[in-house]
């Protein structure tokens, strides 16, 4: 019933900015930010809470209107135009279900102001009620349903239209650990399966980086880095990137020379070469993830001299804070039967190419 | 869906073509001016429709030559038309509806004050154009119909430059409710407000106003030598030991429902709720009948004590305890959800952090409470200051301005100014409180309701406290209970205190039934005719009530716009006006034309609804911000506009609240005798005013009968009215959803 949706269309900010109260003093949820999310994907907007990143979305669906700046979806410029007349919808945080109505009512909802006829109504909402796995539950009421259940019905109200776009507020956060992940990969799937324009917000790193294939990273009312979750994952921007995506080690550093885009990078006398990624010569940032930090014999050549201060087992790897010269370092081991304790004198490398000079 | 979204956005304009027929059909096909019955009898089609001046459409009127002046609408009943198929985004569509509806509808009420039943309302304009050779009289429903049409053009006009979303609902109702709000609340007391500069000779002075506001009548304080005080001082100390008693009684009932083991509190409830059912001055019936010269209490105790029966009750005392006794269960009605609504998790904090049940109470429960007993003062000191039939009833010599008011206008003296003079000390006193209220309450935060489960249980109260409060309670209960058995013993007795037979005499005389040999009924009881009144209107405007209230809490709670808070408090500024205010500005404002509405039932409705609206504001903002705004959100992502979603999403998730509307405009348009005593004619007579006339005739009898019969048609109307309202079925409730917020 429900086919690859050819209606999906592309979203585009150009220059737009939200400013609640008084628009030259007023506090700036989103200010002046441009993005392009092509019809068919799903893009995650992601950032802390008060990043402005929720604000974006109710700008596509028009539950807010921008300040500033120009909304198309696909061709149209929708800047002005209310919720109601835009080709959108909406899974929201808290489901928003409407208690008074069945499951099959909540789901015929939209499909009621659509101009389709009611036999059709009953059959998009059937199909939609299966799409997510809920045959048979079309009479009950939403507080009659789990957690899991009532937050399929949201996305199955929402996909039924087949809208131009789709929307996700932080649709998994009132769920459990390993629903969540059973859940959005449900959510993946049905994206690709129907060929949809998503746009996800969430504020968990995890998540955004298993089902998007595009993430923007939002912070403080502006973009700080849009990218495919490798990108982000491997090549963050800027420190707060690297910081929020994953854990990171930010160390100073000093940059000796620059050459054909190589970095002669050097931190208390352990020198590497890395890509320099427009960064100068003179102090700088750098930033390692804990698990490509190599822990070795005391005294080996070009490293980091250090000492391990504190060693927690978390099942699967076990979990170091090594002092050294360059500062306190966090890192993964993967070989639990290594014989490290606190007082343990290591030397310290990164693996090759793993870290990344950063900007401030 | 494509094609729907092109029709949405595009140049069809369902809303507004709805709006211009409803104009054209107002000024071309129904009559512009009031007709004498009502106009679905269409007794006017046979009356010399449509050329005679009485019933003629606008369009005939203005062709005919002799009334020019409504031509113009024309013009702008015409400009609309080419906004038709003009897309929204357009500008020119939004322009040519603001002007047309803007102009329209300033020309129509220009036209309408400018040219009364005697030619120019305005000396400067006969000047200027010189004597008028026509009349005019009051707006009928043609007149109505083309008003209307221009105002939701016009907000239509407001929506499409972009205002609120675009939303054409949303903008048209906030446009629907400051026109109804300006025109039954501002219009009459700012009317008011002019009379009371009136000279006899129709010119207007200052010194009039001053003459009459500084009467010793008003302000003098020859009490305190022994003699009369003005009503003023009478009315505000009368007021303030009213407020200040109402409340600390509520007080002590919320405390005694919520916070001990009180095992009847079900019975309690229903105690306290029974006398909101009671037309107020019923308890000063009923006073008398314990109290008054030949009362039980009085006899009883004179027979012991062996001194001579007084009139004692009459005055200050008799309306004072009158007044408590039909105030208190307003106050708990307030209190109770302040009391309940107190987070047990904050006393639950106190008591760990080493507080006792006392210092709790002190410190945390009651500081807490401080909006309710706010409220709660407040609204008795309103009460007791807009109460007309207890001070008529047990008054005596101890005048009160809503009886002097009364007195002003209906009495011998008939001095419009004077009324209108001592309805805005009145005014002044109750928009003081108000004032006062609020600077009390200041900006502090006193919301403990965070949405969160709370599943902690309030503490009970301190001994040293629950002692007296129980007495307090005990007392009250012992009182309210021997007032309600007299009320309903006195009904049977044949003539109080001088022949105590039981007798069914007074309810034949008010409601008896004649069967003819036919079968056919005949309604000869005496009660009848203002009976069917009351309950015709009292159905009437509950609904409308309801509906006006809701629509306005929704766009309080829902929507931003800009003058919102203005907005508030306009809506919410009738509550502050007592009724005898409204009443006396109803008669000054609208026995002329252009809306000429005095001795309709439509003046009584009309009273109601802006009367008892706030308080379906207050129910439904209170019931709708108990509701997640995503859901109404979700609605709109789904497709539908706002008002699908009013209708769909909010209205039947708001069924309590609309119960609670209904049930107390209905009631209230039972009961109410202040602003209604001004507003009766022979045609529309009301219950309360009816009862009253019989107790200024001395038949107490036939006017406790009547109340006890009205008191019971009123718990059989709750009743009903729960039955028609039903409840919505929503399983566990939004507690689940919105508490995993």
């Amino acid at each position: 019933m429900l086919n690859k949706n050819s209606k999906a269309a592309s979203v585009s900010f150009h220059n737009v900015s939200k400013v609640y109260g008084n628009p030259t003093t007023g506090v700036r949820a989103v200010d002046d930010v441009s993005i392009n999310i092509e019809a068919g994907t799903l893009v995650t907007l992601l950032g802390p809470s008060g990043c402005g990143k929720t604000t974006t979305l109710r700008m596509i669906a028009g539950l807010e209107m921008p300040t500033n700046g120009k909304v198309m979806i696909g061709d149209m410029d929708v800047t002005n135009l209310p919720a109601t007349d835009r080709d959108v919808s909406m899974v929201f945080q808290s489901y928003a279900l409407f208690p008074h109505m069945s499951v099959l009512e909540n789901v015929s909802y939209g499909l009621k102001f659509s101009g389709f006829k009611k036999s059709e109504i009953q059959d998009r909402a059937l199909a939609g009620l299966n799409l997510v796995g809920l045959e048979g539950y079309g009479d009950r009421l939403p507080s009659e349903l789990s957690g899991g259940q009532q937050q399929r019905v949201a996305v199955a109200r929402a996909l039924v239209l087949e809208p131009q776009v789709l929307l996700f507020d932080e649709p998994l956060s009132n769920l459990d650990a390993k629903l969540r992940r059973q859940v959005r990969e449900e959510i993946r799937e049905i994206q690709q399966n129907l060929g949809l324009t998503v746009v996800y917000v969430t504020h968990d790193q995890e998540e955004a980086l298993a089902v998007s294939d595009r993430i923007i990273v939002m912070n403080n009312a502006v973009i700080a880095q849009d990218g495919t979750p490798r990108d982000l994952y491997d090549a963050p921007a800027n420190r707060f990137v690297a910081d929020f995506i994953g854990e990171a080690n930010i160390l100073d550093c000093r940059i000796a020379a620059i050459e054909g885009g190589e970095a002669q990078v050097e931190i208390e006398g352990y020198s590497l070469k890395l890509p320099a990624r427009d960064s100068h010569v003179g102090s700088a940032l750098l930033g390692v993830r804990p698990n490509r930090i190599v822990v070795g014999n005391p005294g080996a050549a070009n490293s980091l001299a250090g000492e391990v201060v504190r060693v927690t087992y978390v099942g699967n790897h076990l979990e170091l804070t090594i002092k050294t010269v360059a500062g306190d370092l966090f890192a993964t081991s993967d070989d639990v039967d290594a014989l490290l304790e606190s007082g343990t004198k290591v030397s310290v490398t990164f693996a090759k190419n793993a870290p990344v000079l950063l900007k401030n | 869906m494509q094609a729907i979204a092109e029709t949405k956005t595009g140049s069809a304009h369902p809303t507004l073509l709805l709006w211009l027929v409803v104009g054209w059909a107002g000024f071309f096909i129904l009559p512009w001016y009031g007709v004498e019955d009502s106009v679905f009898t269409f007794g006017w089609l046979f009356e010399g429709y449509p050329l005679d001046d009485d019933v003629a459409p606008g369009f005939f009127q203005g062709i005919s030559g002799k009334k020019g002046w409504l031509l113009p609408h024309l013009i702008f009943l015409i400009g609309p038309i080419f906004a038709l198929n003009r897309p929204r985004s357009d500008p020119l569509h939004a322009k040519i509806l603001i002007i047309c509806g803007a102009l329209g509808f300033g020309w129509l009420i220009a036209q309408g004050f400018s040219i009364g039943i005697r030619g120019w309302n305005f000396g400067w304009q006969e000047n200027l154009f010189g004597p008028l050779g026509d009349r005019q009289f009051g707006m009928g429903t043609g007149a109505m119909l083309v008003a209307s049409a221009f105002l939701f053009i016009l907000t239509q006009g407001v929506a499409a430059r972009g205002a609120v979303n675009g939303d054409i609902f949303v903008v048209g109702a906030i446009g629907f409710v400051i026109t109804i709000v300006a025109i039954f609340v501002f219009y009459p007391i700012f009317n008011m407000l002019t009379s009371a500069f009136v000279t006899q000779d129709n010119s207007y002075s200052i010194s009039v106003f001053f003459e009459k506001f500084t009467d010793r009548r008003l302000w003098g304080l020859g009490c305190l030598q022994g003699g009369r005080c003005g009503a003023a001082w009478n009315s505000l100390v009368l007021a303030i030991l009213v407020g200040m008693t109402t409340t600390v009684l509520g007080l002590a009932f919320a405390l005694v429902v919520t916070r001990t083991g009180f095992r009847f509190k079900r019975g309690l409830r229903a105690l306290t709720v029974l006398p909101i059912i009671t037309p107020p001055f019923v308890i000063g019936l009923a006073i008398i009948l314990l109290f008054g010269l030949s009362g039980n209490v009085t006899r009883f105790v004179a027979d012991i004590i062996g001194i001579a029966p007084t009139r004692w009750v009459y005055g200050m005392p008799g309306v004072l305890i009158a007044q408590i006794l039909a105030f208190t269960p307003i106050a708990f009605l307030v209190l109770i959800g302040v009391v309940e609504g107190v987070s047990p998790s904050m006393e639950e904090a106190a008591q760990t952090l080493r507080a006792n049940r006392w210092e709790t109470f002190r410190t945390v429960s009651l500081p807490l409470m401080r909006p309710g007993l706010a409220n709660a003062f407040l609204l008795g000191f309103i009460e007791s200051m807009a109460d007309f039939g207890n001070p008529l009833v047990l008054g005596g010599n101890f005048d009160v301005l809503s009886t002097e008011i009364f007195f002003a206008i209906v009495g011998a003296q008939y001095d419009q100014g004077r009324a209108a003079v001592l309805a805005l000390v009145l005014l002044a006193f109750t928009l003081g409180a108000f004032w006062a209220q609020r600077f009390w309450l200041g900006k502090k935060s006193y919301t403990t309701m965070t949405g969160k489960g709370d599943s902690g249980v309030h503490p009970l109260l301190p001994k040293g406290l629950a002692i007296p409060v129980y007495a307090i309670v005990g007392i009250w209960t012992v009182f309210t209970i021997t007032i309600y058995t007299m009320i309903v013993y006195g009904s049977f007795v044949e003539l109080w205190g001088v022949r105590n037979d039981l007798t069914f005499k007074h309810y034949i005389t008010a409601f008896s039934i004649d069967f003819t040999q036919e079968g056919v009924r005949k309604y000869t009881g005496s009660a009848w005719d203002s009976f069917w009144t009351t309950l015709q209107i009292a159905a009437i405007s509950a609904p409308l009530t309801a509906a006006v209230g809701l629509v306005t809490a929704y766009l309080l709670t829902r929507q931003n716009f800009a003058g919102k808070n203005s907005f508030e408090f306009g809506t919410m500024l009738s509550f502050a006006i007592p009724g005898t205010v409204i009443g006396v500005s109803y008669i000054l404002a609208f026995n002329v034309p252009p809306l000429e509405i005095t001795g309709t039932g439509v003046i009584l409705v009309v009273s109601f609804i802006f009367r008892n609206m706030p308080v379906g504001v207050r129910a439904g903002i209170a019931s709708m911000s108990q509701l997640d705004k995503s859901l109404d959100e979700s609605s709109l992502t789904l497709g539908a506009n706002s008002w699908q979603t009013f209708l769909n999403v909010i209205l039947p998730l708001l069924k309590p609240a609309i119960l609670a509307a209904l049930v107390y405009s209905f009631v209230r348009a039972m009961t109410a005798i202040s602003a209604v005593i001004f507003l009766v004619s022979a045609e529309y007579n009301m219950a309360t005013s009816y009862i009253i006339g019989r107790v200024e005739n001395n038949d107490y009898g036939l006017a406790i009968a009547y109340s006890t019969s009205l008191i019971i048609v009123m718990l059989a109307a709750v009743g009903l009215l729960q039955l028609l309202v039903g409840r919505t079925n929503i399983g566990r409730r939004h507690s689940r959803p919105s508490s995993k917020n």
